[in-house]
């Protein structure tokens, strides 16, 4: 997929308020402000607890400007059902029907509920942030947090087990449309999510969001760390579009070159401070063996 | 079921600004443009605006030249890092605004 | 139009004639037949609704919430350990004061597992806010459920319409259809006045804080107990308003009138068997027996357990010598719930009856006549002999 969108023609109505309470430098709002962008104001919310939660505001005053359910945890592609069996039964087909959940929320309790909603068929938009960890509690391990790295509950060894490939779980359901996206490309996201708009039947993308407190670095770096764990091919701009893959953006641009050493990005975060030669070297292997396919 | 009663059984909330109060407080840095610097500035084009793409909080307006709204600006510093004219700097927030001066 | 169909039937052409929009079931003994009718209801045209096929109870309860709250009217039926792996989905559906209506076909809770009857399962959920209908026959089920959409959407509460498991779910029994257009009449269309709406954009089921907070206009909206408050008040007041409702269907379709308790041959009894569901059709049984032998004797089905009856409760038995409450279910380390109930609701009565607590049927144990007729009589005949704890019926070991 190529561009469609720049920065110049980027719509300049923004559907999330300011004052909200978000972190400084968060990468879920770079992507939440622009993702309700692309979505547009015909667009029903269904999320479930996580740092959007908070985002989007405390009683009585909601920083979204779009029409939102708060669900249960585990229950977010099961309401997101709901949300669209009501707009058939109400006549409403027009709308677009969108989750919008953490890692946790997508890839750990609620993949059963999404997992459903995608054999089903269901004809929803489900976009996963994943900043890798419980970031809304206070940094504990999550599902989709990537070896090694120092969790409130991986406190000294770091995780020990590998990131869990959600996108590749979801896609395995056969479904029309999954892609990947990163805070620090917005708008080949932006572009995504507006395709995603265009299709039916459930589409998944799951966006890289670096989070400045969780994984421990300056609120300035954002943009800078997202940008790090694509260019060194660890995390992966793609699509899936009825099952055909293809790289896009700057991992597409990535092809036949050199890429940066995944050691460069682990430093700079302190998350993965305490990870030894060993790990950084067998990452480094598999990210190299992952090109090698490209 | 009117409208009044609705709203006290249940948490529905209505869409405004500022639901965190004003987090201009929470910055330490402030982001401040040099307007020789900022390319649709100099240029008087809309061009550029990265410092508008990037924000996490929309506190950057797409405008030449664009105006960072300090009330809620946080202070994170992405603007200023991902100016690629380096047109923004972070200043410390005890220095005083030009306006105050 | 007078059929002959199993009490899941009854509750599935209830259903269909309050015109769900959306219905999501997950299987589950044996509240199934119920779902597999309305799937065939939907599938065959007979009724206009989305049915969604979800992955488990709390998907159900999930679509039912999300549903509602974009304005459609929804249902869901489940049984037992269902039940319980949607509490969580229960205590959201009311808080967010949604008019969902749940069938319950009552059954034994795992571990060990039972399919049986008992009804420890909705008894288990009494204290999530949702309002408990028991129906007693395949007629009650299917009025119930017609009542029980009509009371969810004027008091916006969730409304659970509970039978036993096999007892009614599964057995026949003859019952009238009601018209659809009498239905039309009674069941206005569901229309909130807020809901998911790109027009009027609202942000549902936020985070509420512990105090009061001003919104964007600077009124002051309420803090979390505030809306629990308002819902305890509107479910104290979802008592009248089933009265009134009840009173209506009469007038419409001529049966009800007793919608809180239904009493049988009480007015001069010295005593008074309570119980919930179906047993007290059989008590009636036991009641005319020990009526032929002078004993002054009458029977109360609980019919609405949650929002409790207490004044109606009080009514019926402040005055009588004894009241013998048999439970398919209690609160494990204590008593039956509804033998609490009662004995709290009494308190406060100058006319204090002695009360008596039987556990019996637990996991579809056969609850014989026998059974009942030498409980009563033992209670009736030397109270004073009887513990403030549970005597458990049945028992071989």
């Amino acid at each position: 997929m190529e561009n469609q969108t720049s920065i110049l023609n980027l719509t300049e109505e923004e559907f999330v308020h300011p004052g909200n309470r978000a972190c400084s430098g968060c990468g879920l709002s770079i992507v939440y402000r622009t993702g309700l962008k692309a979505l547009g104001k015909n667009t029903i919310l269904v999320v479930p607890p996580s740092c959007l939660t908070v985002l989007q505001g405390l009683y009585p005053v909601a920083s979204t400007k779009l029409p939102c359910v708060n669900v249960t945890f585990a229950s977010t592609g099961a309401a997101a059902t709901g949300v669209r069996a009501a707009m058939r039964a109400l006549k409403k087909a027009d709308v677009n029907v969108v989750a919008w959940a953490g890692d946790g929320g997508t890839g750990d309790i609620g993949i059963q509920a999404l997992s459903g909603a995608c054999e089903r068929g269901e004809d929803i938009i489900y976009i996963c942030y994943d900043n890798e960890a419980y970031m809304n509690t206070g940094v504990q391990r999550s599902g989709t947090t990537p070896q090694g790295v120092l969790t409130t509950t991986t406190p000294i060894k770091g995780k020990l087990q590998e990131k869990k490939d959600v996108p590749a779980i979801i896609a395995a359901h056969g479904i029309g449309y999954v892609a990947t996206a990163s805070a620090a490309y917005p708008l080949d996201f932006y572009d995504k999510v507006k395709k995603a708009t265009t299709l039916s039947g459930p589409r998944y993308i799951h966006v890289h969001t670096p989070c400045p407190p969780g994984w421990s670095f300056d609120t300035r770096y954002t943009i800078k760390v997202g940008k790090l764990a694509v260019q060194s091919g660890l995390f992966d701009l793609y699509e899936i579009e009825n099952g055909e893959f293809r790289l896009t953006g700057a991992s597409k641009n990535l092809v036949g070159k050199a890429r940066i050493p995944v050691t460069e990005y682990f430093q700079t975060q302190g998350r993965f401070k305490s990870l030894d030669q060993e790990i950084i070297q067998k990452v480094q292997e598999q990210v190299d063996a992952k090109w090698a396919r490209y | 079921m009117t409208t009044d009663k609705f709203c006290s059984m249940l948490s529905r909330s209505k869409p405004g600004p500022g639901d965190g109060g004003n987090t201009g407080s929470w910055r330490v840095l402030r982001p401040v443009i040099n307007l020789e610097a900022c390319i649709p500035a100099k240029r008087n084009k809309m061009a550029c605006f990265h410092c508008w793409l990037y924000c996490p909080d929309s506190v950057v307006s797409k405008t030449i030249p664009p105006v960072i709204n300090y009330d809620y600006c946080k202070g994170c510093g992405i603007c200023a890092e991902e100016c690629p004219a380096g047109a923004i700097s972070m200043v410390d927030e005890s220095t005083p605004l030009v306006e105050d001066k | 139009m007078h059929i002959i169909e199993s009490g899941n039937v009854a509750a599935a052409t209830g259903v269909k004639l309050s015109r769900a929009q959306v219905i999501a079931a997950y299987p589950i003994t044996p509240q199934t037949p119920l779902t597999e009718k309305l799937s065939e209801f939907v599938e065959s045209g007979e009724l206009a609704a989305e049915y969604i096929p979800v992955e488990s109870e709390h998907s159900a309860m999930a679509v039912c919430i999300a549903a509602s709250t974009a304005g459609a009217r929804a249902f869901t039926a489940t049984s037992a350990n269902g039940l319980l792996y949607m509490s969580e989905q229960l205590h959201w559906a009311v808080g967010a004061r949604l008019p969902i209506v749940m069938c319950v076909a009552n059954r034994g809770i795992g571990a060990p597992w039972t399919v049986w009857n008992d009804q420890q399962d909705t008894i288990s959920q009494r204290d999530v806010g949702w309002i408990q209908i028991y129906a007693n026959d395949h007629q009650q089920i299917i009025d119930a459920v017609i009542k029980a959409f009509r009371l969810a959407q004027t008091v916006s509460i969730p409304v659970m319409v509970c039978y036993d498991g096999y007892l009614l779910s599964h057995t026949y029994m003859p019952f009238e259809e009601p018209a659809q257009s009498s239905v039309d009449s009674f069941l206005p269309t569901f229309a909130p006045t807020h809901f998911l709406d790109p027009e009027n954009p609202g942000n549902f089921n936020t985070v509420t804080l512990p105090d009061v907070r001003p919104d964007v206009e600077g009124v002051i909206a309420p803090g979390y107990i505030e809306i629990r408050h308002t819902l305890h008040q509107d479910l104290r007041a979802a008592l009248d308003t089933f009265v009134e409702i009840d009173r209506e269907f009469k007038k419409e379709f001529g049966r009800g009138g007793n919608p809180l308790i239904e009493e049988y041959r009480c007015e001069d009894a010295d005593f008074v068997a309570v119980c919930i569901g179906s047993l007290s059709y059989q008590l009636r049984d036991v009641v005319d027996g020990m009526r032929e032998n002078d004993v002054k004797i009458g029977v109360m089905g609980v019919q609405m357990y949650r929002p409790f009856p207490d004044e109606a409760i009080v009514r019926a038995l402040a005055g009588k010598k004894g009241v013998i409450v048999f439970e398919k279910a209690l609160s494990y380390g204590n008593q039956g719930a509804l033998y609490a109930d009662i004995k709290s609701a009494l308190y406060k009565s100058a006319e204090r009856p002695f009360i008596h607590n039987y556990i019996l049927g637990l996991g579809g144990r056969e609850i014989k006549t026998q059974h009942l007729l030498d409980a009563l009589t033992a209670s009736c005949t030397s109270p004073d002999t009887f513990e403030d704890a549970p005597r458990w019926i049945g028992l071989k070991l």
